[in-house]
């Protein structure tokens, strides 16, 4: 939509939203969460539905690189922005540096948490290509895993880290 | 959870922002960040008509330098004030402050502005807005006022700014020479939150006096607030341990304390005492450097 449109309350609001790398044109009602769209209408449910209160953490994914909870964002905000799900961090097939480490690592006990916990570890370590501890638990502080004590997120994430910087990619699963 | 249906209305510039502001009276409501706005929405305990989308406004993002005052706008997002390099040299408080609000997903989206207008009891900035004496912009249908923050909380998320008016700018005054600050909180371990949170700034004279003393809290009554009495007890004096102490014995004196699940008025109110002596005497160990 342009700037200046007006929506009535039963309208939809049209957006141009590039998604893992593809520009999906859409019609959604005015209320309709990032989360949502994202599950709903696209098939995107590797981002979960924890709390949708924003306390969680569970529904993170990333907002031109940066990390935010897609229930508290409107889809309509998402007009011409870039987002990126956990389906958008490895081709199809393949698993990033960063989920061979949870998987090595055993960073994942349920995974609900785990795609949100992927996401803002991402946006960590590309500003900060070595954390420390404390900086890896201040960066998660925003995701909530009840399993796992987060002990082996932490060891995951120093891995993945260290992989990347390392200048490793995507692995094939096969 | 969905909030009840609304329509939404991108603004194109900050007067269009305004102009829509008063023509949907009642019924609109300025959408930001979201991170305060939309939670109540979801939970039904507002129910705008229209949302004005103010987050594109690029004009109304960023840090820059006047003179002696940092300006910041309203859609400055918390991990830019954690990171901005002036608010590093001249008000390392807001920097140390934005770097405990909530997360790294609220710092990166939810903006200083919207945090001051929703006013809400615990939250940070509050505190550290009040310590540095700041000034809030406002822009409404008949120009521009500028509201001393000791006139800007008024109540319990409500504030000076008028239902017709847009906080456009925060006015901040770079600190002075021996000037030292701290922020102590006791974060609520889920949200993030302040049970209660002190900010201080202190400037100490020559002889080591304190020549200038600020102090703001949150968390602990309906609204941010100042103990003047632990101000004026440590004004022009030279200060101990001791002294500091038992001046934080004064920092609840005629609030009525909140009482909830998260602590009860007597713990509130003893954690308040020692976060204002720790936050004191911090600061002033950093002023004397």
């Amino acid at each position: 939509m342009q700037p200046g449109e007006e929506v009535a309350m039963t309208n939809t609001v049209s957006i141009a939203t590039t998604i893992n790398g593809s520009e999906h044109t859409l019609d959604v009602e005015p209320r309709t969460l990032l989360v949502h769209m994202l599950r709903d209408e696209l098939g995107l449910t590797g981002t979960h539905t924890g709390c949708e209160t924003g306390q969680c953490g569970a529904c993170t994914v990333q907002l031109n690189g940066a990390a935010v909870k897609s229930c508290m964002i409107l889809a309509a905000q998402a007009d011409g922005q870039e987002v990126t799900t956990i389906e958008g961090v490895a081709p199809q097939g393949s698993l990033h540096p960063i989920q061979q480490a949870f998987w090595e690592e055993h960073g994942i006990q349920c995974g609900y948490c785990t795609p949100g916990v992927i996401m803002s570890a991402l946006s960590l370590i590309a500003g900060n290509p070595e954390p420390s501890e404390e900086e890896i638990r201040h960066a998660l502080e925003g995701n909530i895993c009840r399993c796992t004590g987060y002990h082996n997120i932490v060891i995951a994430v120093r891995e993945a880290a260290a992989r990347v910087a390392r200048g490793e990619g995507p692995q094939s699963i096969h | 959870m969905h909030p009840h249906p609304f329509s939404y209305h991108r603004a194109a510039s900050v007067g269009e922002a305004l102009s829509m502001l008063n023509e949907f009276g009642d019924e609109g409501k300025l959408l930001a960040g979201g991170h305060s706005l939309l939670p109540i929405m979801k939970l039904r305990l507002a129910q705008p008509g229209r949302l004005i989308d103010i987050s594109g406004l690029t004009d109304l993002a960023g840090v820059s330098l006047d003179g002696d005052t940092v300006r910041i706008g309203a859609l400055t997002t918390h991990h830019e004030i954690e990171s901005n390099g002036i608010l590093a040299s001249s008000v390392g408080l807001l920097p140390e402050i934005a770097h405990g609000v909530g997360d790294q997903q609220v710092r990166n989206r939810g903006t200083i502005g919207g945090t001051l207008a929703h006013a809400d009891p615990a939250a940070d900035y509050p505190a550290g807005t009040l310590a540095l004496d700041v000034r809030i912009v406002a822009l409404g249908p008949t120009g521009e006022r500028t509201i001393p923050i000791d006139e800007f909380f008024t109540g319990f998320l409500t504030t000076a700014l008028e239902s017709n008016e847009i906080l456009t700018t925060i006015k901040v005054p770079a600190l002075v020479a021996n000037t030292g600050y701290r922020y102590e909180k006791l974060a609520n371990p889920a949200s993030g939150y302040a049970t209660v949170g002190v900010a201080a700034v202190v400037t100490v004279g020559a002889n080591g006096e304190v020549s200038a003393v600020r102090i703001g809290i949150t968390g602990v009554g309906d609204v941010a607030y100042r103990p003047r009495a632990v101000e004026e007890a440590l004004i022009g004096t030279l200060p101990s341990d001791e002294s500091v102490k038992s001046a934080a014995e004064t920092a609840v004196e005629g609030i009525e304390l909140l009482s909830d699940i998260h602590g009860p008025a007597e713990y509130r109110a003893r954690v308040t005492k020692n976060l204002v002596r720790r936050a004191v005497l911090k600061a002033l160990e950093r002023a004397k450097v």
